[in-house]
């Protein structure tokens, strides 16, 4: 019957489609970014980090980053705590994305100091050699418009300051992806919640053989050269985001497993996921086997 | 036979500027196939990875697949209702608009202005521009069709019916946006429910612009090639139903494992498995209509295009409900598995489909015979191999990704970092931006095909291609 009556095709192709749409689509309204959802730390933007998230929409960053961290053992140890509804409530449009050409960023705030983000974004390949992502030098020239900030945190409802707003002048768009990025996942404590305790007696299970020396040096140059440099001196091509380590076969042995597992909290991130072995590789590497210490010895040995 | 006055000049318009489009989509595409393995490629603002991958997108879906689609649903609805187009004006005006529209999508994709909401990207202004674009198409359509001097409905037209409506709800909802500027706006819905949102959208533009319209093709050209029926009526009606019903559970399935409630995204997952049956539905009805036929494969280059397409999608259709299972979507997620899996559904299944329709219908408008039969089978292999490279080698990629993503130490650390599995990825990204050149080549042959047709002698036309 309704193979010779197009109107009522088209009626009976609607109610079709609808019924999926109000179960799965509109009724989930009901409970989403209701107060069950609500996490009373989550803040809105601010007028920086919103034109930030503009600038990240602009170059369609969600094109290659994820911002979601699943509950599953492996990504909770890569990224950090899983992601909860609430976290996203000021978040219009959400910006999940759907691959991990480069890594999820929902836990990016606060992992690494400003500097690195800058010279990262500038020049990705100096921090990261084997990265592909391009080159975003430009932001660095481009202005935030503060008016027309202003007119998007009050199309948001997002509370500002007259203050805030005046500060934007002369800040860049990298001033403001930053402050973004910044902001990703620090609205909840999990850094301090994930954090893992070091238990038991600190000594180093691996003796300064050349075995370890090597696999020291693949993991530094993997984990630290981006930021302290190969050569572990000289900084010009890091744009000293993290300081020299000529002088590591002063330290304790102790003392450096602590800084490289916690961070130091004023700019070296954790490396907690690194796994104890590893850590300790690279504390055999630091101590027994750089140039400067190199140079030492030989003088010692000269004397 | 009463000869009845088809508007063909349309049909013929539309499918020349949708081939400009798709070979805009396709040369973009391996440019930042390129771009991935050679970051020094992108070329900032304008040209970098991120602003040219919705054009990309943008332009295959909108350009190339929806172009070829009002020039193909023009030509079957007047077949099919035997009647010339309600409106050949509206269609006329249409047309010109279609391709302001695409270029002001172009123009603004690589000026930044997007929503960042996958393959809708739009921005506002250009949203209008699509609904209005997909308004005058339906009204056009629909007219025609209630005004037909054919009173039964073939299957075609239902999946053609559905799909105008389908698009319209789809883009509706997911278009509510509040405006900040020309070219500036903010969704209308926040986080999670956006997410929720914009997969209702992004899983059914799917089933609305992928599936229902090149059915509508298929059902229509798989017979028409052939000369033999349709194996049975009933199985499509079934399969037609269950379909649109089913398709709009299972957006969620893109969001398995995040914020979104755990309900809508076990109802993804079993709606995305059952979805199984009437894809396989119309896979089978194609299949067994070619009973008695499958020399046709060998004799009719038209067959292979048609029967490959279908086969892709009765792959696609397995793969794709296997994806939606949790705990697969937890290993090939976010992984380049996933790019593999969307190309063989655009370059194998709805593509290949639009080929055999262009080949079908374009020399009969050009009153002449294809110029070529061997160059339609050089661009058949070069499509098909180029294809199968780029998806072979993404799955490979996809699931070495994944495992080294997931794999730990013994101490319950991780055994390697994100950038050491990026790494691993360059061949991979190389061996697939190879078969996008293989691709190119093979929808280059298809065009000088063409032309050449186009510019061949008149030649009278086979009795068979009269026939409605």
């Amino acid at each position: 019957m309704w193979e010779k009556k197009p109107v009522l095709l088209l009626i009976l192709a609607t109610l079709a489609i609808l019924v999926g749409t109000v179960i799965t689509m509109i009724l989930p309204f009901k409970w989403v970014n209701g107060e069950a959802d609500r996490i009373a730390t989550v803040k809105p933007y601010n007028a920086l980090q919103l034109a930030g998230r503009d600038v990240y929409i602009r170059e369609g960053c969600n094109n290659c980053h994820s911002q979601t961290v699943r509950p599953l053992v492996a990504e909770v140890l890569r990224y950090g705590d899983y992601s909860k509804s609430g976290e996203f409530v000021y978040d219009q449009p959400h910006l999940w994305g759907s691959r991990r050409t480069g890594p999820d960023l929902a836990r990016i705030g606060g992992k690494y100091p400003d500097a690195w983000h800058i010279q990262h974004m500038k020049q990705p390949k100096v921090m990261i050699p084997q990265s592909n992502m391009p080159s975003y030098t430009f932001l660095a020239a481009n202005t935030i418009d503060p008016a027309f900030t202003e007119k998007k945190m009050k199309t948001l409802g997002f509370p500002y300051t007259p203050a805030e707003i005046k500060a934007l002048a002369g800040k860049t768009e990298m001033d403001a992806i930053v402050a973004y990025l910044q902001k990703l996942g620090s609205d909840i404590p999990w850094r301090q919640a994930a954090k893992t305790a070091i238990a038991g007696d600190l000594s180093n299970p691996f003796k300064h053989d050349d075995a370890t020396i090597a696999e020291g040096n693949r993991l530094f140059e993997q984990n630290c050269a981006a930021c302290h440099d190969v050569d572990m001196k000289s900084n010009e091509k890091s744009d000293d985001v993290g300081p020299p380590l000529t002088n590591m076969a002063d330290f304790d042995e102790k003392e450096m497993f602590t800084l490289i597992h916690d961070g130091s909290g004023t700019g070296m991130p954790s490396f907690a996921t690194l796994g104890t072995n590893k850590i300790w590789k690279l504390i055999i590497y630091l101590k027994y086997h750089h140039p400067a210490h190199e140079a030492q010895e030989h003088r010692a040995g000269g004397k | 036979m009463e000869k009845t006055d088809y508007n063909y000049d349309i049909v013929k318009s539309f499918v020349h500027w949708s081939i400009l489009w798709g070979i805009v989509a396709v040369l973009v595409g391996v440019l930042i196939s390129f771009q991935l393995v050679y970051p020094d490629l992108n070329f900032a603002p304008y040209l970098t990875y991120g602003r040219l991958r919705p054009l990309h997108t943008n332009a295959g879906i909108f350009g190339w697949g929806i172009g070829s689609f009002f020039a193909l649903f023009f030509y079957v609805v007047q077949r099919l209702c035997r009647r010339p187009l309600w409106s050949e004006g509206l269609a006329r005006f249409q047309l010109y608009f279609f391709n302001a529209t695409i270029i002001a999508a172009a123009v603004t994709l690589l000026l930044g202005f997007n929503t960042s909401k996958e393959y809708h990207e739009l921005e506002w202004p250009l949203d209008i521009m699509v609904v209005i674009l997909w308004v005058i198409f339906s009204v056009n359509i629909a007219m025609t069709i209630i005004k037909r001097k054919e009173e039964h409905m073939y299957i075609s037209l239902w999946y053609m019916l559905a799909s105008l409506v389908g698009v319209a709800i789809l883009y509706l909802v997911n278009a509510a946006e509040i405006p900040v500027s020309l070219f500036k706006s903010y969704s209308a819905y926040a986080g999670t429910n956006d997410a929720n949102v914009q997969w209702w959208f992004g899983h059914n533009a799917v089933a609305m612009v992928l599936t229902a319209p090149p059915l509508a093709i298929f059902y229509y050209f798989l017979p028409k090639t052939t000369g033999v029926p349709i194996y049975s009526h009933r199985i499509s009606i079934i399969a037609f139903w269950s379909l649109i019903f089913m398709y709009l559970w299972t957006g969620a399935h893109h969001l398995l494992w995040t914020p979104v409630p755990d309900w809508v995204q076990t109802l993804a997952m079993a709606f995305s498995v059952m979805l199984i049956a009437p894809s396989w539905g119309s896979v089978f009805n194609g299949y067994l209509s070619m009973g008695g036929q499958w020399h046709q494969m060998r004799d009719n280059y038209l067959v292979k295009f048609l029967i490959l397409g279908i086969t892709f999608y009765g792959l696609q259709t397995l793969q794709g409900p296997s994806q939606s299972v949790r705990s697969f979507s937890a290993f090939i997620h976010y992984t380049e598995w996933v790019p593999g899996h969307v190309h063989m559904g655009t370059m194998g299944w709805v593509s290949m489909v639009l080929f055999a329709a262009i080949y079908y219908i374009l020399p009969q408008i050009y009153n002449r015979e294809i110029y070529s039969v061997g160059l339609a089978n050089l661009h058949f292999w070069l499509v098909l191999i180029g294809q199968l490279i780029y998806s072979v080698s993404m799955w490979i990629a996809g699931v070495q990704q994944a495992s080294m993503w997931h794999s730990m130490n013994p101490d319950g650390s991780l055994t390697f970092t994100f950038v050491e599995t990026l790494a691993q990825l360059y061949p991979y990204w190389t061996i697939r931006a190879v078969s996008g050149v293989i691709y190119l080549a093979g929808v280059l042959v298809f065009i000088y095909n063409l032309i050449m047709t186009a510019r061949s002698p008149q030649t009278v036309l086979k009795p068979a291609a009269q026939n409605a």
